[in-house]
């Protein structure tokens, strides 16, 4: 399908996934996924440089900010001002402003603090900012960092390297119904199909990483992935028959013998 | 030549006294590109590195991109 791009904070792509780049063997092997993925944008985090082992391998040597657009993010941040602090220091090393914003409240369930999550949007949309949200599924909180200026609204879809597929289809559509920004699913896709349907609810894009990072063949689940997600946008795009609840057939009854 | 002892990502560094953050990368072998500097917990923008010299007592913190998902 030619031309189905989509827009976050004046930037436009044409592949409607994002993926991650941890929990790879090896950065070799996350750059082969991140181009069987066709993904344009790839999260990074921000960490101390190693003073002592500098023979280890960087990231931009191997997925480079020149062939995909970065996207700084803030995992492993459990308040506002850490999540601020780890931003500001990704816009200095990368000199980009379009970031994505997590603040977690607890280890088992990575689930958003979302009180955390509004305070630190507000902030970082006055210091000029782009940034996309991981959010919970709710509605009404969706609409509030829209509200408070977020780039992109990412509910999730599950817990975070869960695997356990889009549990709440109805909020998720809810939150694409009411939201002007892009809406992506973030988090929870197992598989293929999950990543359709999160498409199929009509987000905008789907962002991955475990499902592809810890599948047996990574860079051939990546390349499904791709497909997943672009069969989704076009069912999507095409509008699903209607359903019932007894056969209907598809041959004529005219002129049967 | 006198010393200046400094925690740099959490370890303790002894360096030459009258270096500036510019050098002080030089000084530890890093490259310069796609790195941010935060002195004392203040971002010190790459443009003001050489305005920044160090002293004994100085928290620094080095960071660069690195894989991570979410």
């Amino acid at each position: 399908m030619e031309n189905d791009s989509w827009t976050v904070a004046g930037r436009t792509f044409n592949s409607r996934l994002i993926i991650g780049t941890g929990k790879y063997k090896t950065y070799e092997e996350n750059a082969a996924a991140a181009r069987a993925s066709g993904a344009e944008i790839v999260t990074v985090a921000v960490r101390r440089v190693n003073l002592t082992d500098k023979s280890q391998p960087i990231l931009t040597d191997f997925v480079s900010p020149k062939e995909f657009t970065y996207l700084p993010n803030t995992a492993g941040c459990f308040t506002a001002d850490d999540a601020l602090r780890t931003l500001r220091l990704a816009r200095e090393a990368g000199g980009w402003s379009l970031v994505k914003l997590e603040v977690l409240s607890d280890q088992k369930t990575l689930y958003p603090d979302m009180e955390e999550t509004l305070k630190a949007t507000k902030i970082l949309v006055s210091e000029g900012f782009d940034v996309m949200v991981y959010a919970s599924d709710d509605p009404v909180y969706a609409r509030k960092l829209e509200d408070a200026g977020a780039a992109a609204i990412m509910p999730l879809g599950g817990l975070i390297g869960s695997g356990l597929g889009i549990q709440n289809r109805i909020n998720i559509r809810l939150i694409v119904e009411q939201t002007r920004v892009p809406v992506l699913v973030d988090a929870g896709v197992g598989t293929a199909s999950d990543a359709t349907i999160a498409m199929e609810l009509g987000c905008d894009g789907v962002l991955m990483n475990t499902a592809i990072a810890e599948a047996k063949n990574p860079v051939l689940m990546a390349s499904a992935m791709k497909h997943a997600v672009i069969a989704g946008r076009e069912a999507y795009l095409a509008g699903r028959m209607g359903l019932k609840r007894y056969a209907d057939p598809s041959s004529p009854l005219a002129g049967l013998i | 030549m006198s010393k200046e002892k400094i925690v740099i990502n959490g370890e303790e560094h002894e360096i030459a006294s009258g270096k500036n953050l510019d050098e002080l990368l030089d000084v530890l072998e890093l490259e310069k590109r796609s790195i941010a500097i935060e002195l004392n917990q203040n971002l010190i923008p790459k443009s003001e590195w050489v305005n920044h010299i160090v002293k004994s007592g100085d928290k620094i913190e080095i960071v660069q991109f690195v894989g991570g998902g979410f």
